[in-house]
């Protein structure tokens, strides 16, 4: 367990896009906190840096200014292939556009985080079984992506994520290509099983109708972090 | 990932076929054709050394010999024996009144050494019978078989007892042998020495080849040494004479470029579509392996990925190329087609696939290893 309690500690990030003479800043030293066993949600317009700050948070992406530290791990300190291993450990994606394997079935997409982390096949499908167990999916095992429902690949993606057991779990839109039932499901599913004592998630959304679900919003506009609230009617 | 897209996957593997199937099916055609340009040396195994004109340049370059270097070379210590060969085109006028060229081989009358490697009908001794030659099996079904007796009929293989004449001179035909392809013709005969010489038109000198065998223990190029020394006439090993007119054929004549034509037009073909095919399914894949690379795999799993891909494909390829390449070679092996498919080709049609599907592959992992995982963020 942590000391300080924080599963993400931002301060002052900073990151700009630059194409050709163009210079964007996307983050103007962001300041965040998102505590263990919270559900943070990142809530803002369109291009105002919501998924530039996760990919920076997930280390998908390095920023050019201030500090990030994931579990007390400052990521700048990183080098790349440190990093690479560090997302395969530690984090867990949770994708708008699910990103499952298409040729792969529904229980070798959910065990491919664990081939990643070299466990064995036997393993590694075990446990990826359980995980759609848990998702309610035990009948999907053989099945392709392709031929399951919007609602049910997102909850193959949760599985997958969860599968290795990462400390922290990033989501972006995981529910706005689903209707306002199918949402209300998988964030229901999200809240149950990868909410933990240990773990923290974060989630990036325009879908209003599932920030009950949220510990705390985190809204930003123009690359900086304007208001954190609290939220406390969870369903 | 690749299995799964159907399309992209039976596209790289059909391409990698047919550069599979014409590189290995155009390099047999080729090693084919040149094994048939030292047929004749290949068909005479008895004699380990040729004796020539130091000016002869392949087995069809005769530059013809006085008889009594026959008598030199069997001078020359280390030689077991030496035997005159006589090798010539000569006119042959068949019973219809048509003329054919063919190869004449006129044998050592003593010995017959030289001889066909194997008789079909007949024996080699019958040539020892008054005017006999025999004839090979090819140009006693082909080019000098009979007319037929009804008109639109089938022609009739020339047969023992059967006579032509060959430069006025009246031969009969007193066997049947079956000998290798040769490149330039496929009519043979095979006669004795003296009644070659009597066959071929006046010429002071008649002698084409003197054969010769090794003492035994005798060291062959140490003996070719030792002939041209004493001689001044050119002396090769058997396996010489073969690289000799192979090295001929190969430098003053058109084919090797032709067939490298084909050959390379089969690699860039393959190379194009196997590779453009690869780098497309990796771009419409890309998602894929973003979401691969964010979920923690490193570039190096990634490249195994891509070169098992690659592999795999290239294994399917290349089996079905040289198994196609190999059905058309059993399927033709009765014909006049060269088709000599060594194992060497099979290296070297492997070798050229795995060119094409390194360079398929580096063009995609060069894609992957440069992409930002960020990307999975992305609409």
């Amino acid at each position: 367990m942590l000391t300080n309690g924080m599963a993400v500690s931002c301060r002052g990030v900073a990151k700009t896009y630059t194409t050709g003479s163009t210079k964007v800043l996307a983050l103007r030293g962001i300041n965040l906190d998102v505590r263990v066993g919270e559900l943070l949600m990142l809530v803002g317009p369109s291009g105002c840096g919501k998924t530039t700050l996760i990919s920076v948070i997930a280390g998908i992406l390095d920023h050019d200014e201030g500090d990030c530290l994931v579990f007390e791990q400052n990521l700048r300190d990183m080098g790349q292939t440190q990093k690479t291993r560090y997302r395969g450990t530690n984090i867990g994606f949770v994708f708008q556009a699910y990103n499952l394997i298409p040729t792969l079935s529904v229980m070798e997409n959910v065990a491919v985080p664990l081939l990643i982390l070299g466990r064995n096949r036997t393993e590694a499908h075990s446990r990826a079984k359980e995980m759609l167990v848990r998702v309610g999916l035990e009948d999907k095992l053989a099945v392709l992506p392709a031929d399951l429902s919007g609602g049910q690949q997102q909850r193959v993606a949760i599985a997958r994520a969860l599968v290795h057991s990462p400390k922290l779990i990033v989501c972006d839109e995981p529910t706005s290509a689903l209707d306002a039932d199918t949402g209300r499901l998988v964030m229901e599913i999200l809240r149950q099983t990868a909410l933990s004592a240990d773990r923290a998630l974060i989630i990036v959304t325009h879908d209003s109708r599932i920030f009950n679900f949220a510990d705390r919003i985190a809204r930003m506009d123009d690359g900086r972090i304007t208001l954190v609230e609290p939220q406390v009617a969870h369903t | 990932m690749l299995v799964g897209d159907r399309g992209k996957y039976l596209g790289i593997i059909m391409g990698l076929t047919f550069a599979s199937l014409l590189i290995t099916q155009q390099s047999s055609i080729f090693t084919g054709l040149m094994t048939r340009t030292y047929g004749a040396i290949t068909d005479l195994s008895q004699p380990d050394i040729w004796v020539m004109d130091p000016k002869v340049l392949f087995i069809d370059d005769i530059k013809p010999l006085q008889d009594t270097e026959l008598y030199r070379v069997r001078g020359v210590e280390g030689v077991e024996w030496a035997v005159p060969l006589y090798k010539g085109l000569l006119k042959a006028r068949l019973e219809d009144g048509n003329f054919q060229i063919c190869n004449v081989l006129g044998l050592d009358d003593a010995t017959l050494i030289g001889g066909p490697p194997q008789m079909i009908q007949g024996s080699l001794s019958d040539l020892r019978r008054q005017d006999a030659i025999i004839v090979n099996d090819i140009g006693a079904r082909t080019r000098l078989a009979k007319r037929p007796k009804e008109r639109g009929g089938k022609a009739i293989p020339l047969q023992i007892g059967d006579t032509l004449e060959i430069n006025d001179h009246r031969a009969v035909v007193v066997g049947i042998c079956k000998v290798s392809r040769t490149f330039q013709s496929n009519l043979l005969y095979n006669t004795t020495y003296s009644r070659a010489t009597v066959f071929a038109p006046r010429e002071r000198k008649l002698l084409s080849f003197v054969l010769v065998k090794a003492r035994a223990e005798e060291d062959l190029k140490i003996l070719c040494e030792r002939i041209k020394t004493s001689t001044g006439l050119a002396a090769y090993t058997s396996q010489e004479f073969k690289d000799v007119t192979y090295n001929y054929y190969m430098k003053y004549t058109g084919i090797p470029i032709n067939f490298g034509i084909a050959v390379a037009l089969g690699f860039l073909i393959g190379t194009a579509i196997a590779g453009q095919t690869f780098y497309n399914f990796t771009l419409e894949n890309l998602r894929y392996f973003g979401t691969l690379k964010a979920m923690g795999a490193t570039n190096g799993i990634l490249l195994r990925m891509i070169l098992l891909q690659a592999l795999m494909v290239g294994s399917l390829g290349y089996g079905l190329g040289v198994g196609g390449a190999s059905l058309f070679g059993y399927i033709l092996g009765g014909t006049e087609l060269s088709f000599r498919l060594t194992r060497d080709l099979l290296f070297v049609s492997a070798g050229a696939i795995t060119l094409i599907i390194i360079f398929s592959a580096l063009i995609s992992i060069r894609k992957v290893m440069r992409l930002e995982p960020a990307i999975v963020f992305k609409a």
